[in-house]
């Protein structure tokens, strides 16, 4: 069973694809750019000390991203 | 004829050690007009045909409007080139082809350089070039950059480029984008546009491009979405999403590098994990930071203090040769004094105490940024920067304050935030640069841990050097925090960190790369201006006024509002004539007791300590002049370089106001309690 979550609350080590991107403005295209898209698959590879920004393998390269942000993107765990 | 070729590529794929493979020396370096985009422009010769090499800034797309990309984006589309290679990292092709993708839309004339080959070989990753190159319709050439393997093959697809025909793979659109494509296609061709792809102006009209549009009016002095005709066909079926256009792009690359790329070993990221889980996780990753900030404290303490002692010997020795030899010439005392005692003195003073601590601490760093993990404490700190409400970057640009703060604050053109840059900026002064940490290291010898070269002295140098440091790190939240209550008021603004895979350091060309670049090019400057502030003081302190010297009325003017303070007026007058350079506070510093008071040879440092201490010197003062020498005014280079960066005299003088004050307040306030106590 799939289960449809915000990116921010994918837990490290697991791997979701992405539904929806609802950010706007600068981060959105930079998200874009960094090739997250619909359909994309990324993984949580790493939390900070203090669980934010989270790492995300991103069509592998490795992309910290702050809560803040990850609230806005639908995935769906894999 | 010149044949003008453009390099492109994502930051960080090694296109600069591409661009230095290809031009040598034959480069030079400047800005794009009226950007703070630095550009680099170079010349190379192959088969008698000499070429110029543009390189173009780091972009991940040409579709966000970076000042980096719309650099990049306005030279592929109106200014006149040849050629286009287009670095790509083989380790991270998906993100790369991009780029790729995007180019080939404005310009068939591309060459794909695949680089770091070699980290993608290690990791049992194959890239199928052949393939590749068939696929995109253009030439493929794999790279080893930093082993110069592969340039050969560059240039020679380069010079073959014209002589081949190309059909050049396309993305392929959702169908109403493609029908509008041909309609606006039919239309500008009327237009008799030939300046730029007719299809790629077709798809910006209808991803509504407003940059672009105002870059066109400006160039060719005609407004394409104004034009009747085309926008019947813009208006007609209005429901098309600007995401449409990233994610085909995007699509296509996903599936080009599927069909060329194979993973033979699909866990090839796992010993990098395994360092990166130990480096950032809770338990271990803040302390770890630490150590390694202690550790490469104590390599460059313990490792200069001997070197420093001999040049010191050196110079001492040399003096003695060099007096006689000016007596010998018969030059007249005066000048001989000048010579030795203001210029010469000043000079070995800032070559031994700086050189020594510079040569190892840079190297180190050097090393560091090298293996990658300047972004991971980037990522461990973003949490604090976040609560401050600045970028997680400014970390990157404040660890580039240690080696140079005027570095520190051109480093800080990696955020995109106006506000958030300008915080980055005002702030990047309150960690210590290369030019104040033998005054701080001296000082902490000197008066606050006992001297003796056991092992445990040499450790509680490290904690206090420790200790210091973090306050500096600590103002900076501090301040960045209070920046963004009042000055700068505004949310942090959204930003993406990329950690980049570890890579092995070239240990030879890093030391050699960081003594020349940086050592040699900061103590250079620190000599420049040495002689100038020599001569200065020597005046000052030769020249009287009733009977006392210049210097004297100047001590002793800033020398109540010193005490206050717990320093004396000859420390402040040395910080104010070491506005030129921080190299050279704690020399002035010494020469103006030294002139005051009866003219001793001193041949080491701790023998300074009784000078010290003649004038009235106590714990309290060394403290108090670390903590100036942590926070007060930038040097003028940097200060020129924060009017440059920001373009305005006013934040200039926030970034000399700012760490000023909070000196004089820590100062004030040592002083009290200080008194309170003892």
């Amino acid at each position: 069973m799939s289960q449809v979550l915000t990116l921010d609350c994918l837990k490290v080590g697991r791997s979701a694809k992405v539904i929806q991107i609802n950010n706007t403005g600068s981060i959105r295209r930079r998200l874009l750019d960094l090739g997250l898209i619909p359909g994309t698959i990324i993984k949580a590879e790493l939390a900070n000390p203090f669980q934010d920004p989270i790492a995300y393998q991103i069509r592998n390269a490795l992309i910290a991203i702050r809560k803040e942000d990850s609230r806005n993107i639908l995935v769906e765990e894999l | 004829m010149k044949k003008k070729i453009a390099l492109a590529g994502n930051p960080n794929v090694g296109k600069s050690t591409i661009f230095n493979a290809l031009t040598g020396m034959h480069q030079h370096t400047g800005n794009w007009p009226g950007k703070t985009v630095s550009q680099a422009i170079g010349e190379f010769q192959y088969r008698g045909i000499e070429y110029e090499l543009i390189d173009l800034p780091g972009t991940y797309s040409l579709i966000s409007h970076s000042e980096e990309e719309t650099v990049t984006r306005n030279f592929l589309c109106f200014e006149e080139y040849d050629a286009v290679i287009v670095v790509c990292d083989g380790l991270c092709l998906e993100r790369n082809l991009n780029l790729v993708l995007q180019i080939l839309e404005i310009t068939p004339n591309v060459v794909v350089c695949i680089n770091l080959l070699d980290e993608a070989r290690k990791k049992k990753v194959t890239i199928h070039l052949d393939l590749l190159e068939k696929k995109l319709g253009v030439p493929v050439v794999g790279t080893e950059a930093r082993k110069k393997k592969g340039i050969d093959c560059l240039l020679e697809k380069l010079h073959l480029l014209e002589s081949e025909h190309k059909k050049t793979t396309k993305v392929r659109y959702p169908r109403k984008v493609e029908e509008k494509v041909i309609e606006l296609e039919a239309i500008l061709k009327k237009k008799e546009i030939t300046d730029l792809p007719l299809r790629w102006l077709a798809l910006r009209l209808i991803e509504k491009d407003i940059v672009l549009e105002k870059e066109i009016i400006n160039h060719w002095k005609i407004s394409l979405s104004e034009d009747p005709d085309i926008n019947k066909v813009l208006e007609t079926d209005n429901d098309i999403e600007k995401d449409i256009f990233a994610s085909a792009i995007m699509q296509k690359a996903e599936q080009l590098t599927m069909e060329v790329v194979s993973y033979q070993n699909p866990d090839y990221e796992k010993r990098s994990r395994k360092i990166d889980k130990i480096l950032t996780s809770k338990r271990t990753g803040i302390p770890l930071m630490l150590l390694m900030l202690m550790f490469i404290f104590w390599l460059t303490i313990t490792g200069a203090n001997y070197p420093s002692q001999l040049l010191f010997d050196f110079f001492s020795y040399i003096e003695g040769y060099l007096v006689h030899f000016l007596e010998f010439i018969s030059c007249p005392s005066w000048l001989n004094s000048l010579l030795v005692g203001g210029i010469y003195k000043t000079l070995s003073w800032v070559v031994s105490v700086m050189l020594p601590p510079m040569a190892i601490f840079f190297p180190l760093f050097t090393l560091l940024e090298d293996l990658g993990v300047l972004p991971r404490i980037a990522f461990n700190l973003d949490k604090g920067f976040q609560k401050c409400r600045a970028c997680g970057k400014q970390a990157l640009c404040m660890m580039m304050g240690f080696g140079c703060n005027a570095a520190g604050v051109i480093g800080t053109r990696i955020i995109d935030s106006k506000r958030e840059r300008l915080i980055a900026i005002l702030t990047n002064n309150f960690v210590p640069c290369n030019g104040r940490f033998p005054t701080i290291i001296v000082m902490i010898s000197m008066f606050l841990v006992a001297a003796n070269s056991s092992g445990m002295a040499s450790i509680s140098q490290v904690l206090w050097l420790t200790f210091i440091i973090l306050l500096g790190i600590g103002m900076t939240f501090l301040i960045s925090f209070l920046l963004s209550k009042t000055l700068l008021k505004g949310l942090p603004s959204s930003f993406t960190l990329e950690l980049p895979p570890y890579r092995k350091p070239q240990f030879f060309k890093v030391i050699v790369r960081s003594i020349f670049d940086k050592t040699l090019h900061v103590l250079s400057r620190a000599v420049i201006v040495t002689i100038p502030a020599g001569t200065l003081i020597w005046l000052l302190a030769n020249i009287s006024i009733g009977n006392m010297s210049i210097l004297a009325h100047i001590n002793n003017f800033l020398d109540p509002f010193g005490q206050l303070i717990g320093v004396d007026g000859v420390i402040l007058t040395a910080f104010l004539l070491g506005f030129p350079a921080n190299e050279i506070v704690l020399p002035i510093m010494l020469m103006s007791y030294l002139s005051l008071g009866t003219i001793t040879d001193y041949a080491s440092i701790s023998e300074l300590k009784t000078l010290l201490i003649d004038h009235g010197w106590t714990v309290l003062t060394a403290i108090n002049m670390i903590l100036l020498c942590l926070f007060h005014f930038p040097c003028s280079t940097t200060c020129l370089t924060i009017k440059k960066e920001t373009g305005s005299i006013k934040w200039m003088l926030y970034s000399i106001l700012i760490p000023t004050l909070c000196g004089i307040i820590l100062c004030f306030f040592t002083t009290l309690i200080y008194k309170l106590i003892v």
